[in-house]
């Protein structure tokens, strides 16, 4: 009773602190100020009647909105003398991997350059600036010989990291057994089972109605889709942000997509905002970096050539130049396993005054980045309202697809809940694709690492990616990805080699998610 | 006696080929007999041209009306268009209501439209107007795109204006006849690019009405940036939306072949402008498309052998106006990608199962009532039969924009299946 009580008080504290840094603050003490004004506010009773403002006014719950937001982002502090790098990663072995994953990401990034003699940055001539700023709206029109630069690197080597993870405090001396895991992941991390799961997304059973299933044609709107779009404006007059994430486990009608992901990831688009943007914008004009060049290839090699996302090929640009820029991103590298790669200037080499953190964002894209971007295109037309929510998504989400964590949502995590998942449920077809050769993961783990951005149809993917806000994990990619081998089961008993089973799997862009998931979770035989 | 469908065509495109072979169908000449003759519209000019006399048999059917230029020349498009409407007004008809500003509230989705040289002096009282307006110049007979060219001074089409004057008669053969529309130059863009629609559209017969709309239209996007600047009007890339010109252009793409689908765009409307604009939007495309059949039904040569597939090309200002730049009566067959190659064997497959129904010899006498299991990817768009089944004042009470009865955007299971809210 103690303990927790000093838990709250705790978390209380912490999210004061980050509060207090916050505009919200700055805009509530304004108010408070303002207020004083006001005729129903007495000295005598000042605190009372200044909060009884703040609930009417809607200044409340804009402040539980934040307080919501902290809550849902922020690990909670396990042990006051816990040191900082426990909440980026418990355990030792993974902060270790992560270390060195990153030492081979930052020595190929450096190798590239001095291979193709161009700085990691540079300042950009004023010229090329005026030229720059001209071609803001339509920089997909440059065609800079892109040829030399390759990604870092593509998700399947960071599987192969993956794969060779081992937990030094754990061997098991035991013989193969039935209870030997089949799957590529060999480190010991709790996984939800099909009960566990069942109980966590239970507002996905099949009595309850979903968005994605039951409003297809052939179900009249007055069953549930009325009803629910009628709770969904609802929700989105109170300006609830706990409310909002609750009612999209449901799914989200597509017009009010893009305000109830606003509200639930806590955007305020304000004129600051816009400003910080703008400023980030400035910043893409003077200097050019090296992972520009790379965050050209990627968006030329992935979202220009595809069938729905080629439209927005030149936002793609503007969001994520300005986004490598972005050092407020760095703040998240407090309870990610990541570090930002550090750099340092010319000559200056091992001296600490002079390292700088590089890209300033200290996030090195990768093959395929660009499409955590491309389906929020279809929500906000806006740069900077489209920029910030891609900076929010991916200080929640994205970051945990390609960190080595034991955090439930990380990318380990859920390589070994679908490879369990499918060990478990359908443990013919994984012994059979193993026995060819065929490891379901090294077919799975790309849709994973992308969060299916790519790979599914657009409306699909849509109801997806509400369905993470709505559960604030990942968890759901897991599950999906075992639910499409189980839907394929048959097919994939018949292939005989590896080839044979990527083609099986190779087309999901004609896959419905939510019947898949509801089946897989709720009707298939336990 | 179950003979095969014996076939003839003269455009060589698998997509056609492979449907006739699935089913089974024997490949002739022309010279023998022949069940089904797929033409061009060079070979349809022939078959029932005053001089030859051609006379088609009850078990043969052609895949284009006689006159079919009555609605996919631009230049007799308009004209019927406007004779339509002034006929509606003239009966006093609900339909034909103006604004304050003479505009047509419901029938106004062509842009003004003039006929050159013949209407020369006209335009130019129009053009003075507003100097500062674009225009769009396209030849009466060409397609692709071909011959087409943006002007914004009455200098650049002086050669129009000279040659009215010199003949009274029009001595030119209609190839040299121009159209002249004002030019949409606040079209709706999508990642800063212009795109337009193109839906096809089946007809089977025009006296009673009968036409389904293929559920899967597309849109084509420019691959440069749209910009309104004068500099800029020659540039075809940024405002002709055709694939035979884009494809061209240095940023083509020959895996999405800058075409998106119409859910992508329905979509994509719904997620930014909200639902009921959307649907609104749909439902005047709708609206357009049956008005422009109805406006050339009395003139159609209602010829009981032919059905059409058309190719209807509709731009969407930034207002989310839809606006019909033009039919086409030979939408291309030529696939750009893979998507496509698909899309436009579904099309003929569809098509086929409707106008040729189950696959066996036709007989031109049939009531063109096809069951609804063989629509496939078509929706009824209007059915006139059916329309007037439920009584003729439906049609005054229905504009676009309310919706009554089933919604409108998604065919439902009840016994209509009517793609619209209205008749």
């Amino acid at each position: 009773m103690l303990q927790e009580e000093s838990d709250l008080s705790l978390i209380i504290a912490h999210i004061v602190q980050k509060l207090k840094g916050s505009n919200l603050y700055a805009q509530l003490e304004r108010q408070a100020w303002t207020s004083l004004q006001r005729p129903e506010i007495k000295l005598e009773s000042l605190k009372e009647d200044i909060k009884e403002f703040f609930k009417i006014s809607g200044w409340e719950k804009k402040l539980q909105n934040a307080v919501y937001s902290e809550l849902s982002v922020f690990p909670l502090p396990s042990h006051p003398a816990a040191p900082p790098e426990h909440l980026k990663e418990p355990l030792v072995y993974m902060r270790k991997a992560q270390g060195s994953w990153e030492k081979r990401i930052l020595k190929s990034l450096n190798s590239m350059c001095t291979e193709l003699s161009i700085p990691l940055a540079r300042k950009r001539p004023v010229g090329e600036q005026k030229e720059l700023l001209n071609k803001w709206n339509e920089m997909g029109t440059d065609e800079p010989d892109l040829s030399l630069f390759r990604p870092v690197y593509a998700p399947k080597d960071f599987l192969e990291v993956l794969i060779n993870l081992r937990n030094p405090n754990y061997e098991n001396g035991d013989s193969l057994s039935f209870r030997t895991h089949l799957g590529l992941i060999q480190v010991p991390l709790k996984v939800k089972d099909i009960p566990e799961l069942k109980e966590f997304f239970v507002e996905l059973s099949l009595n309850t109605g979903q968005l994605g299933i039951d409003d297809s044609t052939q179900v009249p709107p007055e069953l549930f889709e009325n009803e629910h779009v009628r709770i969904g404006q609802k929700v989105l007059e109170e300006q609830d942000s706990a409310a909002a994430q609750q009612y999209i486990r449901q799914g989200s009608p597509t017009a009010l997509r893009a305000e109830l992901w606003t509200l639930i990831l806590n955007i305020s688009g304000q004129s600051e905002d816009i400003l910080y943007y703008e400023q980030l914008k400035a910043n893409v004009i003077q200097h050019d970096l090296l992972v520009d060049s790379l965050i050209y290839k990627d968006v030329k090699l992935t979202a220009s050539n595809d069938d729905y996302y080629f439209v927005f090929e030149d936002y793609l640009y503007q969001v994520l130049l300005c986004f490598s820029r972005d050092t407020s991103v760095l703040g998240h590298f407090a309870y990610n396993s990541a570090s930002p790669p550090k750099s340092y200037i010319r000559g200056k080499l091992g001296l600490e005054e002079y390292a700088v953190f590089y890209p300033p964002n200290g996030v090195i894209p990768f093959h395929g980045f660009s499409m955590y971007v491309a389906p929020l295109c279809f929500l906000y037309h806006e740069p900077s309202k489209l920029y910030q929510i891609f900076r929010e998504m991916y200080v929640r989400f994205f970051f945990r697809l390609h960190s080595i964590s034991s955090h439930p949502s990380g990318i380990v995590s859920l390589c070994l809940l679908f490879e369990t998942l499918l060990q478990t449920y359908l443990p013919q077809l994984f012994y059979h694709l193993r026995e060819i050769g065929a490891q379901p993961l090294r077919i799975s783990f790309k849709w994973m690492v992308r969060a299916f951005s790519g790979y599914l149809a657009t409306d699909q993917l849509l109801l997806l990616w509400d369905r993470i806000l709505g559960y604030n994990s990942l968890e759901i990619l897991a599950v999906l990805a075992a639910a499409v081998f189980a839907f394929r089961a048959v097919n994939l008993m018949e292939v005989t080699s590896l080839a044979a089973a990527e083609a099986v799997l190779a087309d999901l862009s004609t896959l419905k998610v939510m019947p898949l998931l509801q089946i897989f979770l709720f009707a298939t035989v336990t | 006696m179950a003979g095969k469908v014996k076939w003839v065509t003269d455009i060589e495109k698998s997509v056609l080929i492979n449907n006739f072979e699935k089913r089974g169908w024997i490949q002739v000449t022309e010279n023998e007999d022949w069940n089904f003759y797929w033409m061009s519209v060079q070979t349809i000019r022939n078959v029932f041209s005053v001089e030859t006399g051609y006379r088609l048999s009850d078990d043969q059917i052609v895949n284009h009306f006689p006159n079919h230029y009555e609605l996919t020349r631009k230049d007799l498009m308009v004209k019927n268009i406007k004779r339509y409407r002034k006929e509606l007004e003239k009966e006093g008809s609900p339909l034909a209501e103006k604004d304050e500003n003479g505009k047509y509230l419901y029938l106004d989705f062509v842009p003004v439209t003039y006929m050159l040289p013949a209407d020369y002096n006209l335009f130019v009282e129009e053009f003075r107007k507003s100097p500062s307006s674009t225009w769009i110049m396209k030849p009466c007979g060409k397609a692709q795109g071909k011959g087409i060219f943006l002007i914004n001074k009455l200098s650049q089409i002086k050669k129009w204006s000279r040659d009215s004057k010199t003949s009274s008669f029009v001595s030119q053969s209609s190839k040299e006849a121009y159209v002249i529309s004002l030019y949409i130059n606040n079209p709706l863009l999508i990642g800063g690019r212009k795109f337009d629609l193109r839906l096809y559209v089946l007809v089977s017969t025009y006296r009673p009405l009968r036409c389904y709309m293929y559920k899967l239209g597309f849109c084509r996007f420019c691959t440069v940036k749209y910009t309104p600047s004068t500099s800029e009007l020659d540039n075809m890339f940024v405002h002709l939306t055709n694939v035979a010109i884009q494809k061209h252009g240095d940023d083509y793409n020959h895996i999405h072949g800058g075409k998106w689908t119409v859910s992508n765009l329905r979509l994509y409307l719904e997620s930014t402008r909200g639902k009921e604009v959307t649907s609104k939007l749909f439902d005047e495309i709708h609206w357009i498309i049956v008005q422009s059949l109805k406006a050339v039904a009395p003139v159609m040569n209602n010829d009981k052998h032919c059905f059409e597939c058309y190719g209807y090309d509709i731009i969407i200002d930034d207002r989310l106006k839809p606006w019909l730049i033009e039919v086409n009566a030979s939408p291309s067959l030529t696939s750009s990608t893979a998507n496509d190659r698909i899309l436009k064997y579904n099309l003929i497959n569809d098509t086929l199962n409707i106008a040729v129904p189950n696959g066996e010899i036709p007989d031109c006498k049939w009531n063109k009532s096809p069951p609804k299991e063989v629509l496939g990817n078509y929706e009824i768009l209007y059915d006139e039969e059916l329309a007037q089944g439920d009584g003729a004042d439906r049609e005054l009470r229905s504009r676009p924009g309310q919706s009554l009865g089933p919604k409108g955007s998604r065919s439902r299971d009840s016994g209509r299946t009517v793609l619209t809210t209205w008749k």
